[in-house]
């Protein structure tokens, strides 16, 4: 392998880097040294991150290996995108079944995080839809399904710990075709907010959050309903791209308020029902490249809690927090999680539990990662739990205690990888290898 | 959708290099027959089964070496045999260092087989059959490196230099029967190649390269220097005169 030496990168919220070298194989069977396996490091903090060490970039491993157009099995490589396979099948009747926020996601990274999207209260996270994955661990390689139990689960939101994912099998979910039939509604107040989360049984759904407002307006925002339809595509308009960093004022308190206030009204109080491409339903983000440089040079963060279904209060009082600190970005979403597929979760860190999630992004600064903390601890408190794909900030010691599975997980990275070759910054920094 | 009866084809002559890749995908997504020549199967059969699932009409691998004229004949007669419009975009060529070359002369045959005389004498024989038929497009790729000789890699440089003037007559020949010859001239690319080289000026990207070609290919443009910029650098570059050039190091 060729390694391009003392790179300097980072996750996707810039706050957090490393410098190390960094090989990107055109073949699997080039893929010779044991380091952890990075995508297009769409995790915030440092879960793609290996200072002073290796790591392998997947992004060139990403051939469709095999389709069958009749029953939507596919398998990938890992390093080939979500935006990819939803471009490529949504036109043919399939999508993946589960689809994050952004469509740079790599197949490795959304099981190794075992991301969720806006259908998890009916479809469960990424890796309920993963029929098999091909791990590669040191000089060998094996195939496991749902069958190999344990190393099943450790490797389902696994952080890459069990061994390099180097392909998968997906079983795709049929769709009507590539075009979604959203239905917009604003949600006045915190308690609506929630109660249309709760009754929403669309497809998909997710709220946008205003994080600024407080008082009576403390958590409004606009609930997205999305069903997949057939209808014709609009000519696609060109992708924009953030030149440069931002200046530091360019998402301040004033700014922001100013603009969610503004995005709040978008939507007619009566609602509206409207016609998206399923890239603009997914992906919003996507069509603005390097948007994290929106916040600056420093960077930032993203705080992602989940709490159980009976804690919306305790939600409510961190939105409360939020928002009168005045520190939050546009970027903010509530959804509710259902209990995964089957009533079950995939892997034993896998982040989704059945209750409410909220993600909120803060430009990197001392008030906001003092914020962040009390956030922690007020999930922590109410029984939830944090996301490791957005996690820049915790401590070791919370996030095991938020992950009830955390001590099997270990034992089986342990045996998977006894040497510790695969560790990255984030597992180093939480000390999740130690085994106590 | 893909079984349009009358749908292109495309022969991909080095088909497993990283440009070749992007551009395999990008024809197979429009419903295309692609060959895929090279000389690897394995990675030719995978390729094949990535250009089928992205909607390719039919993808076909088969053996290709540059340096082994024998294997040419098979893929000409397979070309001969897909009805509709034939195309053809070349993608070979080596890069060994300059001073392995140094080291080593007899890398000389190689390189300038890889990058110039394989794939003119394939396109030699493919010419009769495109120009039967009056339509398609050949795209050969050459390299910003052969338009002037330069110290760090000038045996490369030259046999890229020799197969833009060899697609300069083969576009004057073709030109007249309706077959169109692109020849582009990338400067550093992301590929495979490139890897290990750290950051070169004006890199660009494989996905880019290949948007730059059918842009290309649609204004049926005759030279293409992708990213732009490589022409007017390339057009400084050759007016510096010979007695200055030979001393600088660019």
């Amino acid at each position: 392998m060729i390694w391009a030496k003392d790179q300097t990168y980072t996750g996707w919220g810039r706050a957090l880097s490393a410098t190390g070298d960094i090989a990107r194989p055109s073949e699997t069977a080039s893929i010779t040294a044991n380091a952890p396996a990075i995508g297009n490091r769409r995790s915030y903090g440092d879960a793609p991150l290996n200072g002073d060490g290796k790591a392998i970039d997947m992004t060139r491993l990403d051939r469709i290996d095999a389709f069958d157009c009749e029953t939507g099995l596919l398998t990938v490589q890992a390093g080939i995108t979500l935006g990819e396979l939803a471009r490529i099948f949504a036109p043919q009747g399939w999508l993946p079944g589960v689809m994050p926020g952004t469509g740079f996601a790599t197949v490795g990274g959304a099981i190794a995080m075992d991301v969720h999207g806006k259908n998890h209260h009916r479809a469960g996270s990424f890796c309920q839809h993963v029929k098999s994955i091909t791990l590669i661990q040191g000089d060998k390689t094996r195939k496991i399904t749902p069958k190999s139990a344990a190393l099943w689960k450790a490797t389902c939101g696994g952080l890459g710990q069990t061994g390099i994912i180097a392909q998968a099998t997906l079983q795709l979910t049929p769709t009507k075709g590539d075009m979604m039939l959203v239905t917009e509604q604003r949600a006045t107040n915190w308690d609506h907010h929630v109660a249309l989360l709760d009754g929403s049984d669309a497809q998909y759904t997710v709220g946008w959050i205003d994080a600024t407002a407080t008082g009576a307006a403390l958590g409004r925002g606009i609930i997205e309903e999305g069903e997949t339809c057939r209808g014709l595509r609009p000519t696609p308009r060109g992708t924009k791209k953030i030149p440069f960093n931002a200046p530091h004022w360019a998402l301040s308190g004033p700014i922001v308020k100013a603009f969610n206030a503004t995005y709040y009204r978008r939507v007619p109080k009566s609602g509206r029902t409207v016609v998206r491409t399923v890239q603009d339903f997914f992906f919003p983000l996507d069509k603005i490249h390097d948007w994290n440089k929106l916040y600056g040079k420093r960077g930032f963060h993203q705080f992602q809690c989940v709490v159980p279904l009976d804690q919306s209060h305790a939600l409510r009082d961190m939105m409360q927090t939020i928002a009168e600190s005045g520190l939050a970005s546009p970027l903010a979403v509530l959804k509710r999680m259902g209990p995964g597929l089957d009533g079950d979760r995939a892997g034993y860190m896998s982040f989704p539990m059945e209750g409410y999630t909220l993600a909120v992004d803060f430009p990197n600064r001392p008030a906001a990662r003092h914020l962040i903390a009390r956030l922690e601890s007020a999930t922590l408190a109410a029984g939830g739990r944090l996301y490791l794909a957005k996690d820049a900030l915790s401590t070791g010691t919370a996030i095991k205690s938020m992950y009830p599975d955390y001590p099997k997980w270990a034992r089986v990275a342990a045996k998977a990888d006894p040497d510790g070759a695969l560790q990255t910054d984030m597992t180093r920094r939480l000390d999740l290898r130690t085994q106590k | 959708m893909t079984d349009t009866p009358t749908h292109p084809t495309w022969i991909i002559l080095g088909a497993s290099s990283t440009i070749a890749k992007a551009f395999t995908r990008s024809v197979a997504e429009t419903g295309a027959h692609v060959i895929l020549a090279g000389r690897r199967m394995d990675d030719l059969n995978a390729s094949a089964a990535d250009a089928k699932a992205r909607g390719a009409a039919d993808a076909t691998p088969i053996i290709f070496d540059a340096r082994v004229p024998d294997t040419f004949q098979a893929i000409i007669d397979l070309a001969a045999a897909q009805s509709g419009t034939l195309n053809c975009a070349v993608f070979v060529g080596s890069m060994p260092a300059q001073d392995a070359i140094d080291a080593d002369p007899a890398l000389v045959d190689g390189t300038i087989a890889d990058s110039f005389t394989g794939p003119a004498r394939f396109l030699q024989m493919l010419a009769p059959v495109m120009m039967a038929r009056s339509c398609g497009s050949i795209v050969g790729v050459g390299s910003v490196a052969g338009d002037r000789g330069r110290v760090g890699n000038y045996v490369y440089g030259a046999a890229k230099a020799g197969f833009a003037t060899y697609l300069s007559g083969l576009r004057n020949h073709l030109g007249r029967h309706g077959v169109h010859v692109l020849t582009v001239k990338p400067g550093p690319v992301d590929t495979a190649m490139t890897q290990g080289l750290g950051q070169q000026p004006f890199m660009t990207t494989a996905d880019a390269v290949v948007a730059d070609i059918h842009e290309a290919l649609r204004k049926k443009r005759n030279t293409l220097y992708t990213r732009w910029i490589w022409w007017p650098v390339m057009t400084i570059i050759k007016l510096i005169p010979e007695p200055i050039f030979k001393k600088m190091s660019i």
